[in-house]
């Protein structure tokens, strides 16, 4: 391999500056996303493990439409194809007149999709734990709603901390999707600056280590939190 | 609003059928890669030796962490650098599928592996099975099966990762669609097909597997 | 037959083996009993080598089970094991359970192999039940194919771990019986069970374990009249009233 290596590239300007406000743009992004696809994925999550109704038909449909178009296409429908096909006026605003248009799109984007993700990991965590504590729970004399409301839920929603520290993570790996619709964000800086130096070696170094970073802060926060939580849903369930 | 012409699709048919092709490509060369350097993996990580077992974990790990994009972007950069010529974004993209994938399927074969109860090695060890024989003929075949499903479910979701082949600039199918879509000015006609069409394809496959696991359960 | 000296066992600080000596003579049968955590399961897979111990010694036959240079593989294959939850091989059938080693170890042909196990598995009183597989067999006949596909091997010696503690209630005499049919042929044997009337009809000695030692080393007549041990007093009449 014949490569000269120059680490010190890194540190010249404006290589420092890119490389820090592409990290900036990866963790908005991710945090943003994430805000969307928690409170839409709770949600539709939620309705999905209600016994019936047109609500769940509905949830259903969202999670089977999101989880089934690649992220990167739903990123161009919402990019390139909503302001076609609403009303003139909306379109154009949309064009003209959305302030960060790029980062909004990529938001809402990866927000929707993570969003139906984490829609299956709480109705797959509801249904773990309604189809042990259910029963016990009628048996009690509390109506179908109420157990549901009161034991199911809130059980259920402490039993996928964990699945969603992973679903969290893939919400960060789906940022660096938004290069492709002009986001400067850590994975498209390090290509610019590849491109610029061919230094790619030490720019994909540093991203690498940025999403090793970012990954490891969120595992072991998660990790607090599921230890608060969790130990408090397991001694529930065994007294 | 422009008009819709969905005629843009019947005049780009065949130039979109090669891009659905060089997407078929990259699931099965990132599927078939992807499990035989996974299997390797994921036996290094079971080993007992830890100089073996921690390159593989850190390897599978580190993998697992980055977008699919920039693992794109570090073998478009590193590939050529390693042979010592520039060669085709293909060849570099296919390498890249298969060692990102091969972490992932790493992980699937070694919860099958796990899946399987330790006292099963313990009966066929106690009969004088040797540990190969055991993995060969007890593990590995409950193993198979318990992971055949999530391989299936992956393979949909590597068909899905092909479409990230666009920034390496490889016609796959999105790309072709997206190239159609920016000569003809037709993003709203192409973007709708290609949603439509990784909808069908998916949605149908994920179906199937859902109808297959219940008929195996039941 | 079996020598086991001073056999220590821990995982991690948790002792379960402290120390235990005990001998299976050719011919005898000799039952293993104590609460549960006491490490009698330990003890029974140390002897064909499945659980590795840190201390002391333990020879089958003359063989040192944890000598580097013994082909373990070889050893286990003369010792046949039967184990609580059976594991049977659950994508094989009966017969190919009882073949498999057969075929692998002993190197016998498929045909050789499969005559073998069909006698067997009609002695343990499933000739019907070649085809089936073990999710189609109720808990007592999964035993007594795993006891065939022990006795498969030709064992010089047979261990038991807890055979039927796993069975329901109406199925553990039909195992039992096989068990006792083998002890009367003349079969070196070690179980671990609570089955303490088995171990009346049966047993030549019995072993008391508590805490990961070996308590008492008995006549099975001494055992039940007059224990040694406050401990083993206690552990009967739990276990005898019910």
């Amino acid at each position: 391999m014949n490569y000269r290596w120059n680490w010190s590239i890194l540190l010249q300007e404006p290589y420092t500056e890119w490389l820090w406000s592409g990290l900036q743009w990866t963790v908005a992004i991710s945090l943003v996303s994430w805000a969307v696809a928690l409170s839409v994925g709770l949600g539709v999550g939620v309705v999905r493990s209600l016994p019936s109704g047109i609500l769940r038909v509905i949830a259903g449909v969202y999670i089977d439409v999101f989880r089934n178009i690649p992220p990167l296409v739903q990123l161009f429908l919402w990019y390139f194809v909503l302001p076609e096909i609403v009303p003139e006026t909306i379109g154009l605003w949309i064009k003209r007149d959305l302030p960060y248009p790029e980062f909004v799109t990529a938001v809402v984007a990866i927000g929707l999709f993570a969003g139906s993700r984490v829609a299956e990991q709480v109705r797959a965590g509801i249904e773990a734990v309604g189809n042990h504590l259910m029963p016990a729970a009628l048996a009690t004399g509390l109506r179908p709603m109420q157990a549901f409301r009161l034991v199911v839920v809130p059980l259920g929603l402490r039993a996928i901390v964990g699945p969603l520290t992973s679903e969290f993570l893939v919400t960060v790996k789906l940022s660096s999707l938004s290069l492709t619709i002009g986001v400067l964000e850590l994975t498209a800086q390090s290509r610019h600056i590849e491109n610029y130096t061919f230094q790619g070696l030490e720019a994909f170094t540093v991203a690498t280590i940025g999403y090793l970073v970012i990954g490891l802060c969120v595992t072991g926060l998660m990790r607090l939190i599921d230890d608060r939580v969790g130990g408090a849903a397991l001694r529930r369930a065994g007294s | 609003m422009s008009d819709f012409d969905w005629g843009v699709i019947v005049r780009s048919w065949s130039f979109l059928a090669e891009g659905m092709a060089l997407s078929a490509l990259l699931v099965a060369v990132a599927t078939i890669g992807g499990l035989v350097i996974g299997f390797g993996l994921a036996l290094m990580r079971l080993s007992s030796n830890r100089l073996i077992a921690s390159p593989a974990a850190a390897y599978v790990t580190v993998m697992r962490s980055l977008p699919l994009v920039l693992v794109l972007f570090w073998f478009y950069f590193l590939v050529p650098l390693a042979i010592g010529r520039p060669i085709g974004s293909l060849a570099s993209a296919l390498i890249a599928f298969v060692m990102f994938e091969a972490a992932f399927y790493c992980e699937i074969i070694r919860a099958g592996i796990n899946n399987v109860r330790q006292g099963q090695t313990e009966a066929g060890l106690a009969t004088g099975l040797r540990r190969s024989q055991v993995m060969r003929h007890i593990v590995m075949p409950q193993a198979l099966k318990a992971m055949t499903p999530l391989v299936l479910n992956q393979i949909i979701i590597v068909f899905q990762d092909t479409s990230l082949v666009y920034v390496v600039a490889l016609h796959d199918f999105l790309t072709t669609a997206s190239i159609v879509a920016a000569r003809d000015g037709r993003p709203t006609e192409m973007y709708t097909l290609v949603a439509v069409v990784y909808l069908i394809i998916c949605l149908s496959s994920t179906k199937a597997l859902e109808l297959y696991r219940k008929g195996r359960a039941g | 037959m079996i020598v086991l000296e001073d056999v220590h066992k821990s995982y991690g600080k948790l002792k379960i083996l402290r120390g235990c000596s005990a001998s299976v003579k050719l011919g005898e049968v000799v039952v293993v009993c104590g609460p549960s955590g006491s490490g009698k399961s330990t003890l029974i897979k140390c002897v064909n080598g499945l659980v590795p111990f840190e201390q002391g010694s333990i020879t089958v036959d003359g063989v040192s089970v944890s000598d580097k240079k013994t082909d373990l593989p070889m050893l286990r294959a003369r010792i046949g094991m039967v184990f609580q939850n059976f594991e049977l091989y659950p994508h094989m059938t009966a017969l190919e359970n009882v073949s498999l080693a057969q075929i692998h170890v002993l190197k016998r042909s498929r045909a050789e192999a499969d005559a073998r196990s069909e006698k067997l598995l009609a002695r343990v009183g499933l000739g019907g039940k070649l085809a089936s597989r073990p999710s189609q067999l109720s808990g007592g006949q999964q035993q007594r194919v795993s006891i065939a596909r022990a006795l498969a091997m030709d064992p010089k010696a047979m261990l038991f771990d807890e055979p039927t503690s796993a069975l329901d209630p109406e199925m553990i005499n039909e195992v039992l019986e096989v068990m006792q049919a083998l002890a009367l042929e003349g079969m070196t044997m070690m179980v671990v069970t609570h089955e303490m009337g088995f171990a009346q009809r049966v047993a030549d000695r019995v072993l008391f374990m508590d805490g990961g030692e070996i308590l008492e080393d008995t006549p099975k007549a001494q055992f039940f009249t007059d224990p040694a041990t406050e401990r083993a007093k206690q552990f009967l009449t739990k276990v005898l009233t019910h």
